[in-house]
């Protein structure tokens, strides 16, 4: 099967669509037509751009390009992930937080991915390492971000409940369990969800992708399969790894709730 | 382990230094203006917020030992009582129990509420569950923050007795009112804390 490939014309034509958002923005005076415009016009010069820049990168074979590149992608992430929180931390503590827990954590399942499942020759070629640790960095970053913020949001809100177990004589790690445990389960409900919805409620992402662009229905889903054991996998990874960095970030050797060190 | 609770050159860039001794037995009353800095002085004795200094129960130092080991000897009650869990029973150990019973009984809270929700407990019976969950660690010390506020006089009194007898036992105390009378009733010594500072005696 050889895939149906999109000629500018035919994307033309689709951009039509947008003249009904318009429309519907006008007739509902929603005022949104020019933020559709914008948008719709940055997703199209990203993704070109994109397109090339990749294009560009997979016909070079420099190692050091495609790690650059992750390297990019990651701090991106991490900046993300501080920033969604409604809580902060002073000192920038999440962004590294961040960045420690969703590097490791990617690293450490592209790599599992990329030596064992999927092997590639070389195992560092860009043209899987960099879809690879995109899509695992979409995950990651969502995971690492709602540990965060339940972290975070947890400690600050019951700051009095930590305490009182803290002046009866409680270890710090006592007081703080619930509270890793509570924020590394919240970090883990939106891959619970997508793994128990897919194929029931929704055709992930990937696998339509890859039927739409001519591949058998049965290798696209082995490949989904493959990508949620990973991103399941990393996630976790990346909840756990900052949940405990965020309860490290928030004591001392005296074992006390350092909340002054919350924004 | 009991004794003198002697604090040395305690300060932190919001409050101190303070320098006081109060020896076992007895109760230092504390009173001052909202936000001038005493729940601060307890919470720094407790070690609960980063602080210069060192205190003394007896003759061990607080650096000598486990912040976790010094909180058990030297017991912090805030104001607004924490808890960790739903069940009020949760927050008992099992040894502690009938002791708990006992207290809860003696500050006139009826013995069911040792197995209610903690939602469904009034500010003041929470107030005085937290004192009994303070009391029956029987620690040497007890730093109290404003323990009967949210308590009418027939419960004050039931406390302040309660009190009053764990003192001639031989507990060391130091305690933030708002209430002079309160102050004359259970004080040996009283001080008035000011921006952060001992000020004068009262």
């Amino acid at each position: 099967m050889n895939p149906i490939i999109l000629h500018p014309l035919d994307l033309a034509i689709a951009s039509s669509l947008l003249v009904a958002d318009a429309a519907i923005s006008i007739l509902l005076k929603l005022r949104l037509y020019d933020k559709i415009l914008i948008s719709s016009g940055r997703m199209v010069i990203q993704l070109v751009a994109i397109g090339f820049l990749l294009r560009f990168v997979f016909s070079i074979h420099q190692p050091a390009v495609t790690a650059l590149i992750i390297i990019l992608m990651v701090l991106i992430a991490a900046r993300e992930a501080a920033a969604r929180p409604e809580r902060k931390l002073k000192h920038a503590a999440g962004f590294w937080i961040g960045l420690a827990s969703i590097a490791s954590a990617t690293v450490l399942t592209a790599l599992f991915a990329l030596t064992t499942a999927l092997r590639p020759h070389p195992w560092y070629d860009a043209r899987y390492a960099i879809p690879l640790a995109g899509i695992l960095l979409g995950n990651i970053l969502n995971a690492t971000s709602l540990t965060l913020d339940g972290f975070l949001g947890g400690v600050a809100r019951e700051k009095s409940a930590i305490e009182a177990r803290l002046c009866l004589g409680a270890g710090f790690w006592e007081a703080i369990t619930p509270f890793i445990r509570e924020a590394i389960r919240r970090g883990l409900v939106p891959i619970i969800n997508q793994m128990s919805a897919a194929g029931v409620v929704t055709l992930p992402g990937i696998m339509t992708g890859q039927i739409l662009a001519g591949l058998d229905p049965i290798e696209a889903v082995k490949y989904q399969i493959l990508l949620m054991f990973l991103l399941s996998g990393g996630s976790g990874l990346a909840a756990a790894g900052a949940a405990y960095l965020l309860a490290l970030r928030m004591t001392d050797p005296r074992q006390r709730l350092r909340l002054d060190r919350l924004k | 382990m009991s004794g003198d609770l002697r604090i040395d050159g305690l300060k932190s860039p919001l409050a101190g230094p303070f320098d006081l001794s109060v020896p076992a037995g007895t109760c230092l009353a504390v009173m001052g203006a909202s936000g001038a800095g005493k729940s601060l002085f307890l919470r720094m004795i407790a070690d609960l917020d980063p602080n210069d200094g060192e205190v003394w129960l007896g003759a061990s130092a607080r650096s000598s030992m486990s912040a976790p080991a010094w909180r058990r000897q030297v017991v912090y009650v805030a104001a607004e009582s924490g808890w960790w869990s739903d069940d009020v029973a949760d927050h008992f150990k099992t040894g502690q129990k009938q002791d708990a019973a006992d207290l809860a009984e003696r500050f006139g809270l009826a013995s069911e509420l040792l197995q209610a929700k903690v939602a469904r407990l009034s500010t003041g019976e929470r107030q005085r569950l937290a004192l009994v969950r303070a009391l029956v660690g029987h620690s040497p010390a007890l730093l109290l923050d404003e323990p009967t506020a949210a308590l009418d006089q027939d419960s004050i009194g039931k406390v302040e007795q309660a009190l009053k007898e764990r003192l001639a036992a031989g507990l060391t105390m130091i305690m933030v009112t708002h209430d002079p009378s309160q102050a004359q009733r259970l004080g040996d010594q009283r001080r008035v804390i000011a921006g952060g500072r001992i000020e004068a005696a009262a």
